[in-house]
């Protein structure tokens, strides 16, 4: 079970002079179980190639194997494909439809053409997977408040019971706290469900705390694809392409010009924490 | 009395349910006194829903106390004879790039404020070159503002207010939609307006690197002012934040938590600098 | 997908075109529209063709890209073709099963598929060249002297200016909001007509709230700018003649009179 990229490209407006190539060759193996962030700056290809692994996008070339079948082929199915393969896009409230939060969660399942009994059954599920009380499922969901509106609509992916769940940098616009929230809630998810999760973000803190992998994008290419650790520690290469690393990473990179001897491949504000006490611990 | 300055200032509505009956009073700003020097950087910090933005609007004049007073530049802000000089004295800059850019093209976009405010054709023209130029994006004059990034969106959304020669600058989340980059190019351009040009900025986010370089910061909760300071007084009160729902920047969190674990750091630290400096006194 | 409508969209250039004042732009176009009507003739819409072309040519908008804008109407201009093709009456040409292409038919329907297409390159051939603003400020000294009879001139091409900057930002919202739906299994292709209307009020729902979201953001944020009508405005490009529009104007009379010279001796 897994999500494969072979040799994927795809040009903008192909045959026309303004053609961009969004995506230069990009091979991924997306294995089950991984919690997955993907990075890069405006404009780098993160979003056409989140469009590409469930087929809202058609590669203009290269292939895409989802369990080893080619989405593209004549034959198959990607409506089901869209529910397997889960994509909460930027600003996903802007999608929220229906008269009240229950009825807009349904949507995705009732597509799928389940009974009208699995449907509710996964809606209400899916709205208990994201934490939202029952108080509000009978409420317009115009009438919650950001944070809220955003748990329904990411709900209302989680309905169709995706394998994987893509969020398109699913805390753009909230408070600190509204955003560990959600992150917390993924995360949870994760862990309750073993579902495959890629975070699309901006922040690089978040990423550090959450993630096992990442994938930075560059100008439509694959720059790094590796473990935290391994990524931040290519802080200037990041720089260089406009992005940077967790501001851990620049404390201990300073600590250790100035002569103290930590290890600089932390990423998260725990680690460091431990870091610089065993450090101190072993100077008294 | 300072540039902007409030006496319990206090903003109520009333909620309606779907046939219009009243459901009850919100009360978004909640008694709320501060006076704000000419030439400060001041930072206004607060979750979704701490009344922030409410307030701000309250500042040029597009929403007016239900309670209490403001005062621009010693103008009440109730009153209707000055209603348009405070629009022009305290500028603004909204959240969303894509809803307040009216021209099609960039430097048409920056004229519209002094075209409403009366100014001269050839002065309207001295006014654009001269805004477009203190936020970095001369260059692009020409531009449809659809072809540019969010950052550039919020400076050209800057120099059309600055274009009004206004006294102070009124920011409801400038960057709150942007990326990184984006975020930074917003800032440094906000800095140094109120440096080189010493335009009194008010700065709202929850973005806590944006206000390391405030004179003062003001933390808003349920309407109300929680906490005031300089950045360095708020910074050093972690929890308290963490309970308003705010954050602070990683190296000030480190150097807390070091702290806590008996480490022997001041409190507040700001900068990377300020904490390998502190740490290798340890 | 929807973006590619560049319908009415600016185009920057550095040409003769650009630089003309609005007025004379506006002023061209409606003639231009006019002599389309006016010349009936297959002559005459050689001469409208070649008279387009050398616009084109002198806007230095590729033409590549008005074609393109081309392609979200090739519906209206199928329907009109095919309605003028089988309805119209006279000499038959070709009967098959219950329809009938007439010769007059033929003759209707190619004519108003090339009036149609010109009328339409023609008039977006200004909106590529003219900023909505100028466009706009164009309009509203044209049609300066309607205020004195209560005509809201200010405020109507200010709306105008507004709907015209929003278009393409509500074109790239309504693409990302049907792919969102369509990530959460919505189908807008299959069904009967009835099947598809159902299917767009998740499209239509949300892009409504958008639209209406984005309308109170912008009439706050003109508001903040001062923005009170059109009383004590100044411009920031206010509009006068020069040569180059005197000139324009003259080949433009040229043009009309050319074509008024076809109608009456063709």
């Amino acid at each position: 079970m897994s999500l494969i990229l072979d040799h994927v490209n795809y040009v903008y407006g192909e045959d026309t002079a303004l053609a961009v190539h969004a995506l230069k060759d990009v091979n991924l193996v997306i294995p089950d179980g991984q919690f997955i962030g993907l990075i890069g700056h405006t404009g780098s290809g993160k979003s056409t190639l989140v469009q590409h692994l469930n087929g809202l996008i058609r590669p203009t070339g290269g292939t895409i194997y989802y369990n080893g079948e080619d989405i593209h082929d004549k034959e198959y199915d990607r409506k089901k494909l869209r529910s397997k393969v889960g994509l909460v896009f930027q600003y996903p409230e802007h999608q929220l439809f229906e008269i009240d939060v229950f009825k807009d969660v349904c949507f995705g399942p009732k597509n799928l053409g389940l009974s009208q009994k699995e449907v509710e059954l996964r809606a209400y599920a899916a709205l208990k997977q994201v934490g939202l009380e029952d108080d509000y499922f009978y409420q317009s969901p115009f009438d919650l408040s950001g944070g809220q509106k955003r748990r329904v609509a990411i709900a209302g992916v989680l309905a169709m019971k995706p394998d994987i769940l893509i969020l398109d940098e699913p805390t753009a616009g909230l408070d600190p706290k509204g955003r560990d929230e959600i992150l917390d809630q993924i995360a949870k998810l994760k862990e309750e469900t073993g579902i495959t999760v890629i975070l699309v973000s901006h922040s690089m803190e978040d990423v550090a705390k959450y993630v096992e992998r990442i994938i930075v994008m560059n100008r439509g290419s694959v720059l790094f694809d590796d473990t935290p650790r391994e990524v931040f520690g290519h802080y200037k290469e990041l720089e260089q392409v406009g992005l940077a690393a967790p501001q851990v990473t620049y404390i201990m990179q300073a600590l250790k010009k100035k002569g103290m001897p930590v290890d600089t491949s932390v990423t998260t504000i725990r680690e460091a924490e431990q870091e610089i006490l065993r450090v101190l611990g072993g100077k008294d | 009395m300072g540039i902007i300055k409030t006496d319990k200032l206090t903003f109520e509505y009333i909620r309606r349910d779907e046939e219009g009956n009243v459901e009850g009073i919100t009360r978004a700003v909640d008694e709320v006194d501060m006076d704000i020097r000419q030439g400060d950087f001041i930072a206004i910090l607060g979750h979704n829903g701490s009344g922030k933005s409410t307030l701000a609007k309250h500042i040029n004049a597009i929403l007016y106390p239900t309670e209490g007073t403001v005062w621009v530049d010693g103008m009440d802000t109730q009153d209707e004879a000055h209603l348009w000089d405070i629009r022009q004295e305290a500028g603004m800059v909204f959240q969303n790039p894509d809803n307040q850019i009216i021209g099609q093209v960039v430097e048409e976009d920056v004229g519209f404020g002094p075209e409403n405010m009366g100014v001269p054709t050839k002065e309207i023209w001295e006014r654009v070159e001269e805004s477009l130029k203190a936020v970095g994006m001369y260059e692009f004059r020409k531009h449809s503002p659809n072809k540019l990034s969010g950052g550039q969106k919020q400076r050209v959304s800057i120099a059309g207010v600055i274009a009004m020669h206004p006294k102070c600058i009124i920011l409801d989340e400038p960057t709150a939609m942007l990326d990184p980059n984006g975020r930074k190019e917003v800032v440094r351009a906000v800095r140094a307006l109120n440096d080189v040009e010493g335009i009194t900025v008010v700065l709202i986010t929850h973005y806590m690197e944006e206000i390391i370089h405030a004179d003062m910061v003001f933390v808003m909760d349920g309407g109300h002012v929680a906490m005031e300071g300089t950045p360095r007084e708020i910074f050093s009160r972690v929890d308290e934040l963490k309970e308003l729902r705010l954050d602070v920047p990683q190296v000030t969190l480190l150097a807390y938590e070091l702290r806590k674990k008996g480490v022997n750091l001041p409190e507040g630290i700001l900068t990377i600098e300020e904490f390998t400096e502190a740490l290798s006194r340890v | 997908m929807i973006r590619d409508i560049t319908l009415g969209q600016y185009y920057q250039a550095d040409s003769v075109i650009h630089k003309l004042d609005p007025r004379v732009k506006l002023v061209a176009t409606i003639g231009f529209i006019i002599s389309l009507f006016v010349v009936d003739s297959w002559i005459g819409y050689v001469v409208a063709a070649l008279f387009l072309a050398c616009m084109i040519k002198l806007s230095k908008v590729p033409f590549r890209y008005m074609v393109k804008g081309m392609k979200a109407i090739v519906f209206i201009l199928m329907i009109t073709v095919v309605f003028n093709l089988f309805l119209t009456p006279g000499e038959p040409l070709v009967t098959f099963w219950k329809l009938t292409i007439t010769r007059e038919g033929l003759r209707i329907a190619v004519m108003m598929a090339v009036r149609l297409s010109f009328l339409i390159v023609g008039s977006s051939l200004m909106t590529l060249t003219t900023t909505p603003n100028s466009l706009t400020d164009g309009m509203e000294k044209l049609m300066g002297p309607l205020k004195h009879v209560k005509v809201p001139v200010h405020e109507v091409s200010m709306m105008m200016s507004i709907a015209l900057r929003f278009i393409p930002i509500l074109l790239e919202e309504t693409d990302k909001i049907m792919k969102a739906q369509i990530a959460r299994g919505a189908d807008f292709e299959s069904g009967n007509l009835i099947k598809k209307a159902k299917a767009m009020v998740p499209l239509l729902v949300p892009l409504f709230i958008s639209a209406f979201r984005r309308a109170n953001d912008l009439a706050m944020a003109m508001e903040a700018r001062c923005y009170r009508g059109g009383e004590h405005r100044t411009k920031m490009k206010p509009l006068c003649y020069h040569a180059a529009d005197r000139a324009a104007y003259g080949v433009l009379l040229l043009y009309f009179a050319g074509c008024v010279a076809i109608r009456i001796c063709l």
